[in-house]
């Protein structure tokens, strides 16, 4: 019953369009196939990924996420094996193109692996490293973007009085947070995660998270993740592989309330996997 | 190898479908006492509320240890749904126990001298709920929504009722304490046929995803 009258609520729209909905996505992943070998580890996936969103990969071990994951800045070229069909294009331009140069392409596609990998050096080389491989030596612009990309990994105010101490003296979430940091020091377009948190405590792992949605604002995040709920927390929209197909693509909320596949029911509810 | 997490839900759907149960034989109650002008059986179902006070209270704890375990997809529709349906049984309870406590008052009364439609209304509140339950039951989407509508039926007949009490008191001044009691107990089914209502909707969330509250069906 109503006995009283309220203004009428307007409910803001969802932040980010569904799939199907007008925009351009920054990745477009076409049909791409991965052979280890014989063994066909990718099977003709296409999946398109938009600019400043997050898009989890969730499924399976073995179901090829991280393989895919390192298909979008040719980390796989560095095994011999490996053989691809179908293509990804980034900003409209073909990766797999022979005149791409890949260095080029990391530094626009940028990586956070699963450990946390500083160098052994100080944190302040550990970040400047990158710039000085990419030509900037000018120490005060070197010195600028430092702190620039420690304070948008949310570690600066924890490290600015010990930047030329060892990194390695650093905690695990510390140490992922400064990886952040140096893949973002050189300003790439795309971040790639690959379970970046599952290695830290409940603490940092929020830390990190937390870091992930604030990135999102200037640059375009896939994570590769196992836990579920992190995808939920972080993700806008949210892929599920299994056995080297792409079952299911869709928002993350869709995908976790209320997915079309019954594949992807039964492993985001834990019946299988 | 069974998930312990369906283990416990299977532990929440029983708890539910135990207060369904007992909801539903409130207001069967509550209903007889009108009908039959029983005392006793009227005072016995408003103590009774009290259970349904109780399974709301137990399914919600049951219910917010599932989501500590963050359930998702059809689980998690399950335990948010199971909340509302509990919330809407514990409701219909309080209901009951409203057209019981009109009963006992107008047991120690004369009869009114008034044809109203009550029966009907209170057989088609009871369709309802107990339509409502067995979709939820059955996970019968399609039953839910053919219930929704019948709600309508109901609002009218509620509307017919008080127009004749009403009627009626203007005719016969010496009725209105007792035409007043009957007033309440017709609103008492209007509102469990809307909680009936109300668990249908939840049923075709818990089908479909679909949340069609507050919208024209």
């Amino acid at each position: 019953m109503t006995d009283f009258l309220l203004p009428k609520l307007t409910v803001a729209p969802l932040a980010n369009p569904g799939p199907s909905a007008p925009g351009a996505a920054l990745i477009e992943i076409n049909q791409l196939s991965l052979f280890y070998g014989a063994a066909r580890a990718l099977k003709a996936i296409s999946l398109p990924i938009r600019e400043r969103v997050v898009t989890a990969f969730i499924g399976p071990s073995g179901c090829g996420k991280s393989t895919l994951l390192r298909c979008l800045n040719r980390m796989n070229d560095l095994i011999d094996t490996v053989r691809i069909e179908g293509g990804i294009k980034i900003g409209g331009h073909d990766i797999y193109s022979p005149d791409v140069d890949v260095i080029e392409l990391r530094k626009r596609v940028g990586m956070v692996f699963q450990k946390s990998n500083p160098f052994p050096k100080s944190i302040y080389e550990n970040v400047a490293y990158g710039l000085r491989l990419h030509g900037t030596t000018k120490k005060s612009e070197v010195d600028a973007v430092v702190e620039q990309s420690l304070r948008s990994a949310a570690l600066w105010d924890e490290v600015k009085d010990r930047q030329h101490s060892s990194a390695l003296g650093l905690s695990g979430g510390q140490q992922q947070r400064l990886c952040i940091a140096r893949a973002i020091a050189i300003k790439p377009e795309i971040i790639l995660m690959d379970e970046p948190a599952s290695a830290l405590d409940p603490i940092a792992t929020s830390r990190i998270e937390d870091l992930i949605l604030e990135l999102k604002r200037d640059f375009t995040i896939v994570i590769v993740t196992h836990n579920m709920q992190q995808a939920a927390r972080m993700s806008d929209f949210t892929a599920f592989f299994y056995l080297g197909e792409l079952v299911e693509f869709d928002t993350t909320t869709k995908i976790f309330t209320n997915p079309a596949q019954k594949r992807t029911e039964d492993y985001v509810t834990g019946r299988f996997g | 190898m069974e998930r312990h997490f369906d283990h416990d839900l299977s532990e929440l759907k029983q708890r539910l479908l135990t207060m369904a149960s007992q909801a539903e034989t409130a207001v069967n109650r509550a209903i007889e006492a009108l009908t039959t002008r029983n005392y006793d059986l009227a005072i016995q179902v408003k103590q009774n509320d009290e259970i349904l006070d109780r399974g709301e209270v137990e399914i919600d704890e049951l219910a917010i240890r599932l989501l500590a375990k963050a359930p998702l997809a059809t689980d998690l529709r399950l335990v948010m749904v199971a909340m509302k349906i509990s919330q809407n049984l514990e409701r219909v309870g309080d209901e009951a126990a409203k057209i019981a406590k009109r009963a006992r008052d107008l047991s120690q009364e004369p009869p009114v001298k008034i044809n109203v439609d009550l029966p009907r209304m209170a057989g088609l509140a009871l369709v309802m709920l107990k339509g409502a339950l067995d979709a939820f039951v059955n996970r019968d989407s399609a039953a839910a929504r053919a219930l929704i509508p019948r709600d309508e039926e109901v609002d009218a007949l509620n509307k017919q009722i008080n127009g004749e009490l009403t009627q009626f008191m203007m005719s016969d001044r010496d009725s209105i304490p007792r035409c007043l009691n009957l007033m309440i107990a017709t609103r008492s089914l209007e509102r469990i046929a809307d909680h009936a209502t109300n668990i249908a909707e939840e049923v075709v969330y818990l089908c479909e995803a679909a949340d069609i509250r507050h919208t024209a069906k």
